[in-house]
């Protein structure tokens, strides 16, 4: 069987797919690629299922060798990979010779880089999903972060090698991180206008303490308009909440299932890969569409996701 | 025809792929049982589209797949099916025990809860122990589970800044609910006792001890019973 082995495991880097649906009643969240875009692309320049399980370096990149070689892609932001001595592109296949090392180093763009190999991370799946979901140690290899000396299977690769690269024009698309586009959340009314005007209008710092959980933002503080006391509910994946200190919070893929603060305001499907982009100090805008804009927007990424223009042979 | 059911029913949507069903707008037994009942009927009877549930006291947020339906055509098949919620049957929640060691290194804050309320710890943990509680529904991490209602003279609020890591089993309370951490993680309860029951097992069919609708009441029991039941 092929392997993947970790020389040097990165500041964080974990076994991730597209995550777990349907566990809401016992409080499990999706968890899943930070950036699922990414993650679907790569798949798809190893000739893969965009499903398969790759993984997710965040900041800092690892080392890894390939005993018995390997179809892999990077996307999503350029770690500055190299394949021995051989500077390696973001967002094309590459064929790695057995016992070759590809070497990443710190990021020079986003928050995160995918790691894809044909056949798949292969790891036991936890309710249906090979996603780490780190809180609870459950998922994943291990449910934990690799570290150095994990060796973990690949799948069987059975297509030859080719020659895949997203096109130019679909990673500029995807690789903005300037500003996220959101909807009103569920207590945007428990906010003054004024409140709502000043989130949209300034411009928020993301704070160090952001994880895959959720994203703090620095930056004007939100107050709330209403006296009504929140009963806890369920909270949807990019929802804005605003505890008493009026420091927002994006919950994000391993969020909690529920929580007890008004929402006010939700970032849209098609942005939410933006989100795993996000570095600690980046910062963002917010701008408001409405829900039939969110929908329409979801619909065209989904029509450049599955156009032939996209990767090119 | 619209039922007296369907009154104090509220749709929101949450996000451009997810739809709040309100039940009203207070925690009660009502509510309650009609979020139970309409989880049962979306889990027995799927809804095309639909990826995911989170019930919570008196509401369930329905997440689903943007591309295949609308809020409106969610909202459309939902009211369909709260007509139907009356006329439902559902077993009874399961009567179980929680042993909890009080107090102590498991329990940082029952000394100050007791003094919050002129109460000796003693008393803290006899009331804690004195009533049958709800499970509501579960949340928040895995295994989660939200308890109610705790007796009004141990209401609490939460502690000013939560604590950045509670051990796991760590039973905790917050304004009139309690309930165990089943993994260490952040937390702003005052934890009085902990528990060695697991209260998620990833190895069992049944992964979280405690299921929404169960009947919990928490015992008593020293550090040698909890040390012994631990090693079990």
């Amino acid at each position: 069987m092929s392997t993947i082995e970790i020389h040097a495991p990165g500041l964080m880097t974990t076994v991730q797919d597209l995550g777990r649906q349907g566990f809401g009643p016992i409080g499990v969240s999706p968890s899943g690629a930070a950036d699922p875009i990414s993650l679907r692309l790569g798949n798809r320049l190893v000739g893969n299922e965009e499903n398969a399980a790759g993984l997710e370096m965040m900041l800092l990149g690892g080392t890894f060798v390939f005993p018995q070689g390997a179809i892999v892609a990077l996307t999503g932001s350029d770690f500055g990979a190299m394949l021995d001595d051989v500077r390696v592109d973001v967002g094309a296949s590459v064929h790695v010779h057995p016992a070759q090392t590809l070497r990443m180093g710190p990021t020079t763009s986003g928050a995160r880089c995918c790691l894809c190999v044909q056949g798949g991370i292969i790891v036991k799946p936890f309710l249906g999903s090979a996603s780490t979901h780190i809180l609870s140690g459950l998922g994943g290899f291990e449910g934990r972060p690799l570290r150095k000396g994990d060796v973990l299977p690949i799948g069987r690769g059975v297509k030859r090698f080719r020659k895949r690269v997203i096109s130019p024009q679909a990673s500029e698309n995807f690789s903005q991180r300037k500003s996220l586009r959101v909807t009103p959340g569920p207590q945007a009314d428990w906010f003054s206008e004024s409140s709502l005007r000043a989130f949209c209008a300034g411009t928020y710092r993301i704070g160090e303490q952001s994880n895959r959980m959720g994203l703090r933002l620095e930056g004007a503080a939100v107050t709330q308009n209403s006296e009504r006391e929140m009963i806890s509910e369920g909270v949807s994946l990019g929802a804005i909440q605003v505890p008493p200190g009026g420091s927002p919070i994006i919950l994000f893929v391993e969020q909690q299932t529920t929580g007890g603060y008004p929402k006010i305001a939700n970032v849209i499907s098609a942005d939410l890969h933006r989100v795993g982009q996000l570095r600690p100090r980046d910062e963002i805008r917010f701008e408001q569409v409405t829900f039939d804009a969110a929908r329409s927007l979801l619909v065209e990424q989904e029509k450049l996701l599955a156009s032939r223009e996209l990767i090119l042979e | 025809m619209q039922t007296a059911q369907t009154d104090g029913v509220r749709f929101q949507p949450a996000s451009d792929q997810s739809l709040l069903i309100y039940f009203g707008q207070q925690i009660s037994p009502v509510a309650h049982l009609r979020v139970r009942k309409l989880l049962r009927l979306l889990e027995r009877k799927p809804i095309a589209g639909v990826r995911n549930l989170n019930p919570a006291y008196c509401s369930i947020l329905v997440s689903f797949d943007a591309l295949r339906l609308t809020h409106v055509e969610l909202e459309e098949i939902l009211r369909g099916h709260i007509h139907r919620l009356d006329a439902m049957r559902i077993p009874k929640g399961r009567e179980l025990k929680i042993p909890t060691c009080y107090g102590g290194e498991f329990g940082p804050d029952l000394n100050e809860v007791a003094n919050f309320h002129g109460l000796a710890p003693a008393q803290v943990i006899e009331l804690h122990a004195s009533v049958t509680y709800t499970v509501y529904f579960l949340g928040f991490v895995p295994g989660f589970a939200y308890l109610g209602e705790l007796p009004q003279a141990l209401a609490t609020p939460r502690l000013d800044s939560p604590r950045r890591s509670t051990p796991p089993g760590s039973v905790g309370i917050a304004g009139n609910q309690t309930g165990v951490y089943p993994f260490a993680s952040p937390g702003g309860w005052r934890l009085i006792g902990r528990t060695p029951i697991a209260m998620f097992r990833p190895a069992r069919k049944a992964m979280s001890f405690l299921a929404i609708g169960d009947r919990v009441r928490f015992t008593p029991i020293s550090t040698a019973r909890f040390a012994a039941l631990e090693r079990a």
